[in-house]
């Protein structure tokens, strides 16, 4: 793995109060694939690794990494495969994001180190925390956590047929991999897009996002993230299979609930995950808040965390 | 012989064409895993009357060797489905799917998938036939030399090897398969190897464990009832 020299990263046309963008942006080589890493404050600071969910990027974390930052800590991101700034890979898997994670801790440090991961960061680094116990100090999950629950009842025939038309999709999906593009538009017209997914978050931070995270071609704006990548699919996972890697957690971590359901999250409560964890783990649900909690209260979910990391 | 080249996302895969000049349906051999296409048709399908096509999945063959890993089953399946696009516009009608091995569970997953595109599918052994077992093992860190020979991909051997494949996940796609592609007996079993996944399928409705010669003159002939609904 190498850790190449440094990327210099444009300055935003668009401000967000408290947002503030990396201090310092690198590449890193995992097997070939370029990944975008960024860091937040004083270089010689302890350090602090953050794991971005999927369909976001590092930048989502412009107004949570400064305040970490300030507080002392030098921290650490990357866009994932497929994300942000990073290469857009010919495949995708958790396994492959567990290895492109290693690479970027491995070209930082041989150390091991405190990991906070929001989301599907948090499904990875509980993967990793299983996978390179050795890595991880402190393990911080931001609503990524997961949840036992099972889906709704439906009818075998509705199920069979539910079924058909996801498979058929992602098929017809796979086909047209190779000449897809994200939609162009006005970085408002990507805001607003985003906002379906993201109801909870202000216009002002969305339009801020879409500055950060797309890039400008004849026909408008794109967001970077790799078209191939689609929400949904399928596949063999079960919840439980992450669940069960919680009681044998060797380190201490903090778990960080949101309260209120949207699309983009997990739906996971306390009860959920209690029956799963070892004595050296704390969950906390976080009142009227949503899965981007570390957007919608940054000052509150930093503070709980730097308690922790304490 | 000369390989049609289809894409997938950023992989070119090679599509082989080892009979083509008889008339009937299309036979699509999908390779075991480390594997690649065979140069000419096997002794094992050379019975089957229609023409024979054969893939490199990804990181096999000629297939491109892509960086970095990150294979799964389904996505070997996006490069069997390709084919399958590419062998239906030949105007041959629904393919019939042979596998080996991890081909066997891609041939399994496509006809569950495109049910009425795939006339019947042979499940075989060979390399990869298990992947990582009905659920989860002990988790390894995959450090692949990068100076190690290519094709096949180090990265699929690890990833494709340790593919999870719980028998209830293989069982729905049989269901498909029996739901929608208008045959009763839709899958065939022909291997003698039965990892749990395919135990499991074997004792589903609309699976037959049968002799490679009785499955392939059954699909080569099979007229498919109109597809439900």
């Amino acid at each position: 793995m190498t850790y190449s020299a440094e990327v210099t990263l444009a300055t935003p046309t668009i401000t967000f109060p408290g947002a503030r963008r990396p201090d310092r942006s690198s590449t890193v080589d995992s097997s070939g694939v370029a990944i975008r890493a960024y860091e937040w404050g004083d270089a010689d600071a302890p350090l602090l690794f953050l794991v971005h969910g999927g369909f976001d990027f590092a930048g989502t974390f412009d107004l949570f990494a400064p305040l970490l930052a300030d507080a002392g800590w030098r921290v650490v991101s990357w866009d994932q495969r497929g994300h942000g700034g990073s290469a857009h890979a010919a495949l995708y898997s958790w396994d492959a994001d567990v290895r492109d994670a290693i690479a970027v801790v491995d070209s930082v440090t041989a150390d091991p180190v405190p990991m906070i991961g929001h989301s599907k960061g948090g499904g990875i680094l509980l993967q990793l925390a299983e996978v390179a116990p050795w890595r991880m100090t402190r393990m911080v999950n931001l609503d990524g956590l997961p949840s036992g629950r099972t889906a709704p009842d439906v009818a075998d025939h509705e199920r069979t047929r539910m079924l058909r038309d996801e498979l058929a999709s992602w098929l017809d999906h796979h086909r047209r991999t190779h000449e897809l593009q994200r939609k162009p538009g006005t970085l408002d017209d990507l805001a607003a897009r985003r906002g379906t997914m993201n109801p909870r978050l202000s216009p002002e931070w969305l339009l801020y996002l879409a500055s950060i995270g797309a890039q400008e071609s004849e026909e408008g704006w794109r967001w970077t993230i790799d078209p191939a990548l689609r929400f949904g699919g399928f596949g063999p996972f079960r919840p439980e299979w992450s669940l069960d890697r919680l009681p044998g957690l060797g380190i201490p971590m903090l778990g960080v609930l949101s309260t209120i359901e949207e699309p983009m999250g997990w739906g996971t409560s306390l009860v959920d995950v209690q029956p799963y964890l070892p004595d050296t783990a704390q969950v906390v649900e976080m009142a009227d808040t949503g899965h981007f909690l570390h957007i919608e209260r940054p000052r509150e979910v930093a503070d709980v965390v730097l308690e922790f990391l304490r | 012989m000369s390989a049609v080249t289809l894409t997938h996302n950023k992989i070119s895969l090679a599509l082989y064409p080892l009979r083509e000049d008889t008339p009937g349906r299309v036979l699509l051999l999908l390779h075991g895993l480390g594997e690649s296409s065979p140069t000419e048709v096997p002794a094992r399908v050379a019975d089957w009357p229609g023409p024979v096509w054969a893939l490199d999945f990804t990181g096999h063959g000629d297939s491109t060797v892509p960086d970095g890993g990150g294979y799964t089953a389904e996505s070997m399946m996006g490069d069997a489905d390709i084919a399958l696009a590419h062998l239906l516009g030949l105007g041959r009608g629904p393919v019939t799917l042979y596998g080996r091995g991890l081909g066997a569970y891609v041939a399994l997953m496509l006809a569950g998938a495109r049910p009425t595109d795939v006339c019947g599918a042979i499940l075989d052994d060979g390399p990869g036939l298990a992947g990582g077992g009905p659920s989860p093992s002990t988790p390894v860190l995959a450090r692949i030399d990068p100076a190690a020979p290519r094709p096949p991909d180090p990265f699929a051997l690890v990833e494709l090897s340790a593919d999870v494949r719980p028998p209830d996940y293989a069982t729905t796609f049989v269901r498909q398969a029996v739901h929608y592609s208008g045959l009763d007996r839709c899958i065939a079993v022909v291997g003698r190897v039965r990892p749990p996944w395919l135990d499991a399928v074997a004792d589903e409705y609309g699976v037959v464990s049968e002799g490679i010669a009785q499955a392939l003159a059954r699909f080569a002939t099979a007229e498919p009832a109109p597809a439900d609904s």
